[in-house]
């Protein structure tokens, strides 16, 4: 088969791609683009290590085609630091040492920044519940859901003071 | 694999009802990809309706709401209306997986995937929803409950789909609730799961109940006797304990990992008489 000619918006940039109708979005960000933050955890959609947003919703990318994402806006862990300047995420989980083999981590942060851009103020319990499909089997959580409620907290400090 | 995103239900039905070999829709994709993963499906033609404008629409009509096939969950999840009619509803849908999950899962897929365990669809029966079939022949309506025949199986013919699912309006002091048993917080497929929807007289009396049962048959089933338990009481003590054995006594379950006969069917009374108070509290505004 002669694969299907993609075009998708990724992090802001126009974006063209061929792919398979079988191949997962997941499977396209990592082998043909060279987007390897994405990871592949289960493939099945449990685990949460290849979460990326599609048109701003929180999605596994392992359980999206790569055609589907034709006219899409897709952002992935690549989008999150400006240049140098760490997303404040990045930094809070840095210093929380909320991370220990880092495979589960792109996907936390890619999926607590769609937390905080819908709930800039979560609770303990709403951080928990919104992170249940990124599993993490090194950290037992607390300092993730530590260094998200940091996060949140130097974000809302940030608008106040803008 | 030949992958289509047709644009309108007309191009869908045509593609496939004309569709050699196996023929796939696409809606959240949350059941279907994984079973193209794991080899368990290999269909020549995977149809995404995602393009189709009218399926990712979620309306008010006629007092109640017209769920497209291709809305997300998450979608349901935030709309605050359809929370304030169909709270059971909406918290059964809820229920099915992660926040990823629920970015991409549809109640329709849910309905179609037919699994006797999907959380969604006693509380869609309970609801009394109605779901659109569009096919060659047209469209037609169906109870939720007729979609699903079996595990992994429909009632729906080849070159047929279902486009939407129609949550009805109601009267007042109506409340639905919906409640599953997992051995854990969150994230399980249910074990047993109960869906109870009813409406309370001024008087406080329930003048009508619904009441449906997952993961304890082939598929979801009506439970009209647990249903009759509670309809003219203002479900006293006796009305409940009516209700949950009347729930039990309908359940055909089988044992699996997930579950023992014996403990599906108890668990079924348990959780009816649960959801039926909080289905309650809902109608009379709590």
């Amino acid at each position: 088969m002669a694969g299907t000619h993609v075009k998708t918006t990724i992090n802001g940039d126009s974006v063209e791609y061929v792919c398979e109708a079988d191949e997962t979005l997941l499977d396209v960000l990592r082998n043909r683009l060279a987007l390897t933050g994405a990871k592949e955890g289960c493939g099945t959609g449990d685990c949460g290590a290849c979460s990326v947003t599609v048109d701003g919703r929180l999605v596994c990318s392992c359980l999206v085609l790569g055609v589907e994402a034709e006219g899409r806006n897709v952002a992935t862990i690549e989008g999150l630091a400006q240049g140098e300047h760490l997303h404040p995420l990045q930094r809070k989980f840095l210093e929380h040492a909320a991370l220990q083999c880092g495979i589960c981590t792109p996907g936390f942060l890619v999926a607590a920044k769609a937390l905080l851009e819908k709930n800039p103020d979560p609770s303990e319990h709403e951080i928990r519940f919104w992170l249940a499909g990124n599993l993490c089997r090194c950290t037992g959580y607390d300092k993730i859901v530590r260094a998200v409620q940091d996060a949140a907290a130097e974000m809302r400090g940030g608008r106040h003071a803008a | 694999m030949q992958y289509e995103a047709p644009a309108t239900i007309d191009a869908a039905v045509g593609l496939l009802s004309k569709a050699q070999g196996l023929a796939r829709v696409l809606a959240g994709g949350t059941d279907l990809l994984v079973q193209l993963k794991s080899g368990t499906l290999e269909p020549d033609l995977v149809i995404d309706i995602k393009r189709i404008p009218e399926m990712t629409k979620l309306v008010a009509e006629n007092g109640g709401f017209r769920i497209g096939a291709a809305v997300p969950c998450a979608v349901l999840g935030e709309n605050a209306a359809v929370r304030k009619l169909w709270p059971g509803v909406v918290e059964a849908a809820n229920l099915i997986g992660s926040t990823q999950i629920q970015g991409r899962a549809t109640v329709v897929g849910n309905l179609c995937n037919a699994s006797p365990a999907a959380d969604s669809v006693p509380a869609m029966m309970a609801a009394n929803a109605i779901a659109t079939v569009a096919g060659p022949n047209g469209k037609r309506e169906v109870p939720v409950g007729d979609i699903a025949t079996a595990p992994g199986k429909t009632s729906l013919a080849k070159g047929e789909i279902v486009t939407s699912v129609f949550l009805p309006s109601r009267p007042a002091h109506s409340g639905d609730a919906y409640l599953r048993f997992i051995p854990r917080t969150e994230m399980d497929i249910a074990v047993v799961g109960v869906g109870v929807s009813l409406t309370l007289g001024d008087d406080g009396v329930c003048k009508a109940a619904r009441v449906a049962l997952g993961a304890v048959a082939a598929r979801a089933l009506l439970a009209e006797d647990a249903a009759k338990a509670i309809v003219g009481t203002k479900l006293d003590e006796k009305a409940l304990a009516k209700l949950a054995e009347a729930a039990s006594a309908a359940c055909r379950p089988i044992d699996d990992k997930r579950g023992t006969k014996e403990f599906r069917i108890k668990v079924a009374g348990v959780l009816a008489r649960r959801a039926a108070e909080k289905a309650l509290e809902r109608a009379r505004g709590k």
